[in-house]
């Protein structure tokens, strides 16, 4: 008898335990469905870490526009109103051809130059079945300063006017706030002023975002020039702002010493010393228009 | 005396199992829809985990955030860094019981309608829902479908005054699963 009713307590006992965990049991039935591999996504807002290029480019069929201000120094007082008087802009556009690969073209106030631009993704940051640390894309661009010709008692040749920038964007998302790019930098002009100027010249620029709230972001960028007579005639670049973004647009407003907007000019020709308040005020403004559809 | 015992806890874990019925998909899709004159978002995910257990009623579903494809790819962007924060939030999570199967005999071919409860987890945020749903039972598979509203504000996620007019008040989301037996 009193078997019977300890067997009981015992059916009525493994029954409970079961009931109590069914829902998890049906939970731990289910898979995760995660892909095998994730890839890293916006590493960056947008296309341009503060001046330079960032590692994001415009996804197939995007269409981005982008303008580009950057107006005088804020140490020239209050008569230029700080600055605001003056302005070197730049207006483009760039396209996603694929996933990978973006082209771009735009034009500078800043020696009247035309840019175009090739980007090519060759690595993509992930994690899981195929892991990879860093993102990793080539950048190459290329110059044409339409200035009227300074000298024209000489022959004047066109490609004088060409100048080229290679670049490896390196970049990677260390956590959903937090991003890193590095950016080994080849500029080269066909020509230069001076005997003694180098046509060739190589930099290295380092930058990165911090997320302040979901939308909102504080970025910094500095291009170390190596050694050679450019980095003595001229400063780093070192441009600090911030980007928010507002759901087709995002804004980048910043401070640079820099007046030249394109890397074909900004990374070799920037004069201005942050000490001494060669500070320029300056804002992108990229918005993108989805012309392709997934 | 012991191995009775045992015999006992064994055949009533198998009365169990045999009264479980469980119904599992990996392909379920849930699509949800915000509509204003300034813009639609639609955002559907096809690779929808759920399972179901006829004999209890008990329904789960998983939903991995980052499998919600979009019109344009900004909107994806957007809707994983913004909004849902499927970084720190992957999932969504549904754990609920459907009511009134004990009437349908889902042996036969039919359509039955059905109400669904439960803890519907999106965002880290807990919320309890309610709807109707229609289970149909088909050539030995179950597949349901329901429809209903969920409001972005009550799971914590924040549409800044930027997007207001972009981004509706409320969003449809709409469920369809086709379940199998699980042997």
């Amino acid at each position: 008898m009193n078997l019977l009713k300890r067997m009981w307590v015992i059916v009525l006992l493994t029954g409970l335990v079961q009931g109590a965990s069914a829902q998890d049991d049906l939970m731990n039935m289910l898979g995760d469905n995660k892909p095998a591999t994730e890839y890293a996504y916006a590493t960056f807002k947008t296309t341009r870490v503060v001046l330079n290029h960032s590692i994001q480019s415009p996804a197939k069929g995007d269409l981005l526009f982008i303008i580009s201000h950057h107006f005088g120094r804020l140490n020239q007082g209050a008569y230029d109103l700080f600055g605001l008087d003056q302005a070197t802009i730049r207006f483009g556009f760039e396209y996603g051809i694929s996933d990978r690969l973006a082209i771009g073209v735009g034009r500078s106030t800043y020696k009247k130059m035309f840019d175009g631009f090739v980007k090519y993704k060759l690595l993509q940051q992930s994690r899981g079945e195929k892991n990879m640390p860093v993102s990793v894309s080539y950048f190459g661009s290329m110059g044409i300063n339409s200035l009227k010709w300074e000298n024209t008692d000489r022959v004047n040749y066109f490609s004088s006017r060409l100048s080229f920038v290679h670049q490896l964007l390196i970049a990677r998302k260390f956590s959903s706030s937090f991003s890193l790019q590095l950016t080994p930098t080849v500029v080269h002009r066909n020509f230069v002023p001076l005997k003694e100027d180098q046509n060739t010249v190589f930099a290295m620029g380092a930058g990165g975002r911090l997320k302040l709230t979901q939308r909102m972001s504080v970025n910094a960028e500095y291009f170390y020039l190596l050694p050679g007579k450019t980095a003595d005639a001229y400063d780093n670049s070192l441009s600090i702002g911030f980007d928010i973004e507002t759901g087709g647009h995002v804004f980048q407003l910043f401070f640079t010493n820099s007046v030249p907007i394109n890397e074909n000019a900004f990374i070799t020709e920037t004069q201005g010393d942050w000490l001494k308040g060669d500070i320029y005020f300056g804002f992108n403004i990229t918005r993108t228009f989805t012309l392709g559809r997934k | 005396m012991k191995i009775r015992i045992i015999a006992l806890i064994v055949m009533s874990m198998a009365i169990q199992s045999l009264m479980a019925q469980k119904y599992v998909t990996k392909t379920g899709r849930i699509r949800f829809y915000s509509d204003t004159p300034m813009e639609k978002i639609e955002g559907v995910n096809q690779q929808v985990n759920s399972a179901f257990d006829l004999a209890t009623g008990q329904m789960v579903f998983k939903v991995l955030m980052k499998s919600f494809g979009f019109e344009k790819a900004l909107m994806q962007e957007h809707f994983n860094e913004n909004y849902a924060e499927s970084d720190k939030f992957p999932n969504a999570i549904f754990k609920g019981t459907v009511a009134g199967l004990q009437s349908i005999d889902f042996l036969k071919d039919g359509k039955h309608n059905v109400e669904v409860g439960g803890d519907l987890t999106i965002h880290g945020v807990t919320q309890k829902v309610k709807t109707t749903a229609t289970l149909e039972s088909r050539g030995g598979k179950i597949i349901g479908h329901a429809v209903f509203n969920v409001n972005p504000k009550d799971y914590g996620i924040n549409i800044p005054t930027a997007v207001v007019k972009q981004i509706a008040e409320t969003i449809e989301v709409t469920v369809d699963a086709t379940y199998d037996k699980m042997n």
